[in-house]
């Protein structure tokens, strides 16, 4: 007993050390986070005497709306929405009926078609990104949202990976007395494992959300007119025009981050566990 | 190719289709096109009996990703190899020029440094991220109260879009009322201009790159928790310190995880984008990173060869280093599901 006490002891020692280390570490983490969010609430003069100071002395709510409307914030908002709904659906239904098959269908040819599922991963999108430009130019496809929205209807490596994880760690027996009813595994996949990995396919929607929210490189290279253009691609523009005015840039920065700060925290549980299934083991 | 568009554009066209989906129907067309010959073809084999059911299943499922692997995988990979032989600014027609995109490249002193860019980065940043993300992950694998918040307050960053983030950096890293220059003169040190200096701009990214660990960090986290809680019992009873059971015990059981971490963190820093974007390459070219090097090329001065021969150097590049990791991983990387397999097998093959 009192081993087991000197030792609880002794554990709660190092306890100490880990809270101050991770406490010290969490204000070298927030403290950026922090300031950006009080940055958009003051005023430029007080911007260049603040240091590093985060209590405003005015809030000055104003600037967001000054922010919002110094571009039009409602179409490219409405474009970044388009581009992440829709890759979602695309992504969910396609790598969950794929990554179904590769789990549940071991077939003559299955298992090296998975090796080359995973060694896309490997591959550097900007191999690809010149010739696929050239597509969809030939596909009249530029300078809308297209490019941004069809390849996810074509299933992409990490999420099929993902749920192919999944499905085969479900029961074998699932599908048993469907097949002697004589279903088709089209509808064993749509009755059955599609309504079992919502949790999964949570997940992966969150991660495709933030994935499409946050990207850059795709509307930049795609998209020229005002009319398609999304919300990064608003603020890299704001960062060019009006560098000066800090506080409207970090409202508008503060704007864009925040519906994945608030879908992460709503969603906490789901994203965790995605995250988790991908680095943990098969069992 | 461009004459079968023309021609499934102009029937849409004339059946009065909005303008706004034109650009979408011939692609959809070709597509629902594939599909039903496939199923048909599926369907056709499985009467025969010359294809199970199961199997013409697998393929028609798996169907949908073969042809986005053909469409945008494939298909790009061999065109990009041919169009990096050619001579080619997207309005004349493609020139064929051999090796010439290649021998400029080892003459373009740009080329040269935007791999050293790239090169001090990856060296730097991927060591740090690693080392960092893995010492944090130690501490909130503790089952300490309130951990949670921790975890949450880590991971914040990354939800941070990449844009934003560097709006934020540059700010923080503002030589006159930045954040970083701030805390410096509390001690009394009068910090570079970071962004606007050659020799701190680089400094500057790499810290911001540590800002956004979180990721890796929970990775590491997941890793972690799956390691059996038995082994530390029975190191503690050998008497182990905390160091030795992290030495002894989590390194060995974590790594595949180090590992995996190691090649996704390098692949993406080959492929830092935004943070030269935003800053035009930065003063003196010292953030030229290789991918904005590659995107200038293509899309900026439209040299779409150039940038092919690019983008498969680079390709080779992040290829060899892979490699390398793979290739050492032998050494340290403890794979206990291959022994538990290989044993299993063994046992299996006696059995039958």
């Amino acid at each position: 007993m009192s081993v087991k006490k000197e030792r609880n002891s002794a554990k709660k020692k190092w306890h100490w050390l880990a809270y101050l280390l991770l406490l010290i570490g969490s204000v070298a983490f927030l403290y950026p986070f922090v300031w950006m969010v009080s940055a958009s609430l003051r005023s430029l003069e007080e911007l260049a005497v603040s240091g590093m100071s985060i209590w405003p002395e005015h809030w000055r709510w104003g600037n967001y709306a000054k922010a919002l409307t110094a571009f039009p914030f409602p179409q490219y908002l409405l474009n970044t929405l388009i581009t992440t709904v829709l890759p979602i659906i695309g992504t969910v239904l396609s790598c969950s009926l794929v990554g179904y098959a590769f789990a549940r269908l071991k077939v003559r040819g299955s298992g090296f078609l998975f090796v080359l599922v995973l060694s896309t991963m490997l591959l550097p999108g900007e191999v690809t990104m010149i010739p696929q430009f050239i597509l969809f130019k030939n596909l009249g496809m530029l300078d809308t949202l297209y490019p941004l929205i069809v390849p996810a209807f074509f299933g992409s490596a990490f999420y099929i990976f993902l749920l192919r994880q999944f499905y085969s760690r479900l029961p074998i027996g699932l599908e048993e007395a469907a097949i002697i009813d004589g279903c088709g595994y089209f509808k064993i996949w749509r009755t059955i494992f599609l309504p079992l990995s919502k949790p999964a396919l949570m997940a992966v929607g969150v991660m495709v959300f933030m994935g499409s929210w946050n990207n850059f490189m795709g509307p930049l290279i795609y998209i020229n007119s005002d009319k398609w253009k999304t919300l990064t691609l608003g603020l890299a523009g704001f960062q060019g025009t009006y560098a000066t005015d800090t506080n409207l840039l970090m409202a508008a920065a503060v704007v864009i981050t925040l519906p994945c700060i608030l879908l992460f925290f709503t969603s906490q549980k789901a994203f965790m566990e995605g995250l988790t299934f991908s680095g943990s083991k098969e069992s | 190719m461009n004459g079968i568009i023309e021609g499934i554009y102009n029937f849409y066209e004339g059946m009065g289709m909005p303008a706004d989906l034109l650009p979408l129907l011939p692609f959809l067309t070709v597509i629902a096109l594939v599909f039903i010959v496939i199923i048909v073809l599926m369907r056709m084999l499985v009467k025969k009996k010359i294809m199970h059911t199961k199997t013409a299943s697998f393929y028609m499922f798996v169907s949908v990703w073969i042809i986005g692997f053909l469409l945008f995988t494939v298909g790009p990979m061999i065109f990009s190899f041919y169009i990096s032989f050619n001579k080619w600014e997207v309005v004349s027609d493609p020139q064929w020029t051999g090796l010439d995109n290649y021998r400029m490249l080892f003459k373009d002193t740009l080329f040269y440094k935007s791999l050293s860019v790239t090169f001090y980065y990856t060296l730097v940043s991927v060591p740090l991220q690693v080392i960092l993300s893995f010492a944090i992950a130690i501490l909130m694998n503790l089952k300490l109260r309130g951990i949670y918040i921790f975890r949450t307050i880590y991971y914040l960053p990354t939800l941070v879009q990449g844009v934003a983030q560097m709006v934020l950096f540059i700010w923080i890293f503002n030589p006159n009322v930045g954040l970083v220059n701030s805390l410096l003169r509390l001690v009394g040190i009068e910090g570079p201009g970071w962004f606007s200096s050659p020799d701190w701009s680089m400094p500057a990214v790499i810290i911001m790159s540590l800002w956004t660990v979180g990721g890796n960090m929970i990775i590491y986290l997941a890793g972690l928790s799956d390691i059996p809680q038995s082994l530390y019992e029975a190191a503690e009873i050998d008497g182990a310190t905390a160091a030795r059971k992290i030495w002894h015990v989590t390194l060995p059981q974590i790594s595949p995880i180090l590992f995996f971490n190691t090649v996704t963190s390098m692949i993406g820093a080959f492929q830092t984008f935004t943070q030269g974007f935003m800053i035009n390459g930065g003063p003196d070219n010292s953030l030229l990173f290789y991918a904005y090097y590659l995107y200038q090329n293509a899309f900026m001065w439209f040299k779409m060869g150039y940038g092919s021969a690019l983008a498969w150097v680079l390709f080779v590049i992040i290829l060899v280093f892979t490699a390398i990791v793979f290739r050492s991983s032998a050494l340290w990387v403890y794979y206990e599901t291959e022994q538990n397999g290989g044993r299993k097998r063994r046992v299996r093959q006696k059995r039958a």
